[in-house]
């Protein structure tokens, strides 16, 4: 069967189950005798593992397994949950999301097996007064819950299929190409290929356990490429009496034939040798690709399976990125649509008209619908920041543990919502921003004791919408920036001298915090403080088109303040005109335009400034950054017009020749070849198809 | 034309700079547009004259002129840009007109070594010949690929 098609899906709705494993998790450790909690876990984990094995990925499915027998026996007060348990089943759940993240990548779920995770999870079935499962519990999974009938359902569809195509008993099972691929490799390098139907006594009581002998029996000879019915489902006993299994292996048939009809209970085994016309490849061709492989050697095709199974890799499918869209959204995109048809259609009809109010009153109606049109389309793109910040309550309980620490996370704003390519890219950053939160912000228990705080250090993650913007506040009841520190940081680095570093104030000092190579952690710990760090941060948001400030008090916390715009590819701006050409600035950062008198431009330490109602705001003179060459000279203009414009809550004054007026624009990239050019942000297409160029306030403001 | 000697044949638009011409591969031009209006891009060097909006692409207009140190000269009805492609960047060059397309095998482009001195021989393949003519065939994923290497 083709699953190719379901992969998308699959992808999607594991990690969403693992997510939601993890919140749940999380809630168990701090309260192991929930049983509401535990029972979701079971539901969840019970589900992801039937996912996976209709998807044909028996390893995640084997690990998952491992883990509801252990989450089994926590439900049934066999075991109780503890931190170290909690531990090996988060180690579980990164396992399982490392299948997911090569099976994103490569269509396959790879080769690991995880053994040290299997053997931790028996093992705490071990403690628990528990043998370790050998034979597989049988009927609880029958009896699940209703829940779990979506995955019974498919598992029955599967099987279905399965007896229909046991149906021609001798017969060989239906292969998939994947299946001849492996087979012919194996022929090829001159092993014997058998197709095994083996039936049980009718009156079969531990069918599941008998046949789980013969595949023991099967593994230790050989490697079986195709179970049908699937394995999973033979040990759950979804099975009638018979299965039939195609293996690969470098043994003789008379050893299975021995070997299987020593278990109990077996009315018949038939073994059936595969040969090459049977899967419809001539023998010639399998002659000679073995003659000129050299006749691979024996021992060697056991990796045969895997060389096989890493082209189909190549072959399948990747996961490409989605976005899930509420049906609403779609619905007012789709209302809109036939709004802007019924437009059009009013346009045909007055062309002829000459009806200059009628046309008029239609564009008015085109622009109100495009607006509304370019709302919903961006709406469609926006994700809430929970799909962020559900990973860190997780995160910051490994940290907590790894560094002996008490971190309570508390997060609130999950629902805002923020443009998809925004939510994929600042994960990163907010991770970076935690860790340091945690590792550098909040004390040690001790500490914390000695200087009368709560036990328990608290980091607050917040997010809500301000204006255009969309705020990330992280914020610790830490220690604090030591800003003495870093200023002995920056003389020691040799960045600034003596006399200048005693001027710069505290927020200046800070500063200095995003700059590359300063680190100011004593020691260097996994975490943090290897010199890579908030430089990174500040770079990776700035290029989102945002903002990041640090407001911090000594021996109470700081404070990290994210700002990003709610939107990336439209914006409002102001298009203003310097000599001949046009440029546009970023409304969201202006603050307000003046028009200057001359004599209010002044000289500061040898800047030009400008003072406007007691402030004193540094002139950047827009034409000369932007290199115009027919800009209008001062001496021919009655007053100066300057956009104030506002970076983190410092102001500059930019000089402009005249204001064009607010208009939305599109945002374009400059391309590959014109990247990197400091003082634009990027270009936009006007009305009369020129090219405007937006201005990057933020890299041009003083 | 010169025959066909077993060799694959290619084709290259021939167009005009100062008097002489110069061939780009057929494979790498994705569209010849009439001179239009270029937005100047702050600081960049000289030879790139901006973008221009090519249907609602932002696309990099060069100068070959001031690439290959050549004087400037007006645009005029002739005046053509070429939009290159090469690994999916966009280049437009402008050029003084465009004539005609012609083929030759890799036999045919004499390599150069000491035919031509100036600046353009940084990016020329090989020099074709058409009668008394000489057609200089550039590089194009030289000329594409150092613009993205300048940073």
């Amino acid at each position: 069967m083709d699953m190719n098609q379901y992969l998308d899906i699959f992808v999607e709705e594991s990690r969403e189950h693992l997510q939601s494993l993890n919140s749940s998790l999380l809630e168990l450790e701090k309260d192991p005798a929930d049983k509401g909690v535990l029972n979701e876990i079971f539901r969840v984990a019970h589900t992801l593992k039937g996912m996976s094995g209709t998807m044909g990925f028996t390893r995640m499915q084997r690990l998952t397994h491992h883990m509801e027998d252990v989450l089994d026996a926590l439900r049934n007060d066999r075991i109780s949950a503890n931190s170290d348990m909690v531990d090996i089943l988060f180690k579980c759940l990164d396992a399982l999301e490392n299948y997911v993240n090569t099976i994103v990548s490569t269509g396959d779920e790879g080769n690991e097996e995880n053994k040290g995770i299997v053997d931790a999870l028996a093992d705490i079935l071990k403690k628990g007064g528990l043998p370790t499962k050998s034979a597989k519990s049988s009927g609880r999974k029958a009896k699940s819950k209703p829940s779990d009938e979506k995955e019974s359902k498919e598992v029955e569809v599967a099987q279905a299929e399965a007896e229909a195509a046991a149906g021609s008993e001798i017969g060989l099972v239906e292969l998939n190409q994947y299946d001849i691929n492996v087979i012919r490799k194996a022929l090829e390098a001159g092993m014997n290929v058998f197709q095994i139907h083996v039936e049980f006594d009718k009156g079969c009581l531990l069918k599941s356990a008998r046949a789980f002998i013969v595949f023991q029996i099967l593994e230790k000879n050989s490697e079986i490429i195709k179970s049908v019915p699937k394995v999973e489902d033979i040990e759950d006993e979804k099975f009638d009496f018979e299965f039939t299994v195609v293996v690969v292996t470098s043994n003789d048939q008379e050893l299975f034939e021995r070997e299987i009809n020593s278990v109990a209970e077996i009315a018949g085994v038939h073994i059936l040798p595969v040969t090459a016309e049977m899967i419809g490849v001539s023998a010639e061709e399998i002659q000679e690709t073995a003659e000129k492989t050299g006749g691979a050697s024996r021992p060697e095709a056991e990796g045969v399976a895997a060389q096989t199974a890493q082209e189909t890799i190549k072959k399948a499918q990747k996961a490409g990125k989605t976005v899930r869209v509420d049906i609403d959204r779609l619905d007012v995109l789709m209302n809109l649509v036939s709004e802007l048809i019924i437009i059009k259609n009013g346009l045909d009809n007055q062309i002829n008209a000459k009806d200059s109010n009628a046309w008029s009153e239609s564009i008015e109606y085109l622009e109100r619908v495009t607006t509304n049109l370019h709302d919903a389309v961006m709406k469609v793109r926006m994700v809430p920041v929970e799909a962020v910040f559900n990973r860190f309550p997780r995160m910051i309980r490994d940290i907590a543990r790894e560094l002996d620490k008490d971190i309570e996370l508390k997060m609130s704003g999950e629902e805002t919502e923020l443009d998809r390519t925004v939510i994929d890219e600042i994960g990163d950053p907010l991770i970076h921003i935690l860790r340091n939160s945690a590792d550098h912000g909040i004390e040690t228990r001790e500490e914390r004791k000695r200087l009368n705080k709560p036990p328990v250090g608290s980091i607050y993650l917040r997010a809500y919408q301000d204006g255009n913007n969309v705020v990330i506040e992280v914020e610790d009841d830490g220690r604090g920036i030591d800003v003495g520190k870093v200023r002995k940081k920056i003389l020691e680095k040799g960045l600034e001298t003596p006399d200048i570093v005693e001027t710069l104030s505290e927020k200046e000092v800070i500063d200095y915090l995003f700059k590359p190579n300063f680190s100011t952690a004593d020691k260097i710990t996994d975490l943090s403080g290897r010199g890579v760090g908030l430089d990174v941060v500040k770079t990776k948001i700035e290029a989102l088109g945002g903002t990041v400030e640090v407001e911090t008090r000594m021996g109470y916390g700081s404070k990290f303040i994210i700002r990003l715009p709610l939107t990336l590819a439209i914006i409002q701006a102001l298009l203003v005109k310097i000599g001949s050409e046009k440029y546009a600035l970023p409304l969201s950062s202006i603050r307000e335009i003046d028009n200057i008198k001359f004599s209010d431009v002044k000289m500061v330490r040898n800047r030009e400034v400008i003072m406007l109602r007691d402030m004193v705001i540094p002139l950047v003179r827009l034409n000369e950054v932007l290199e115009v060459k027919d800009a209008i000279p001062d001496e021919k203009k009655k007053y100066l017009t300057v956009v104030i414009v506002k970076k983190g809550d410092k102001l500059s004054a930019f000089s402009v020749d005249s204001l064009i007026g607010q208009q939305e624009i599109v945002i374009k990239s400059l391309g590959k070849i014109m990247q990197g050019i400091k003082c634009i942000a990027g270009a936009t297409i006007l009305g009369d198809g020129n090219v405007a160029l937006i201005v990057d306030s933020n890299s041009i403001a003083v | 034309m010169a025959k066909a000697l077993g060799k694959e044949r290619r084709q290259y638009v021939v167009f005009q700079i100062d008097q002489q011409e110069f061939g780009v591969d057929i494979h790498k031009v994705s569209i010849i547009e009439k001179y239009m209006n270029i937005t100047r891009v702050p600081t960049t060097p000289a030879y790139i004259k901006g973008v221009v909006n090519l249907r609602g692409e932002i696309i990099p207009v060069m100068d070959l002129r001031i690439k290959f140190g050549l004087p400037s000269k007006e645009p005029d009805d002739d005046t053509r840009i070429i939009m290159l492609k090469f690994n999916d960047i966009a280049l437009g060059v402008i050029v003084d007109s465009v004539a005609e397309v012609v083929d030759f095998t890799e036999e045919e482009l004499e390599s150069v070594t000491s035919i031509t001195n100036d600046r353009t021989l940084d990016y020329v393949v090989g020099i074709g010949r058409i009668g008394q003519r000489l057609i200089t065939v550039l590089n194009i994923e030289k000329l594409i690929t150092e613009l993205t290497e300048r940073e």
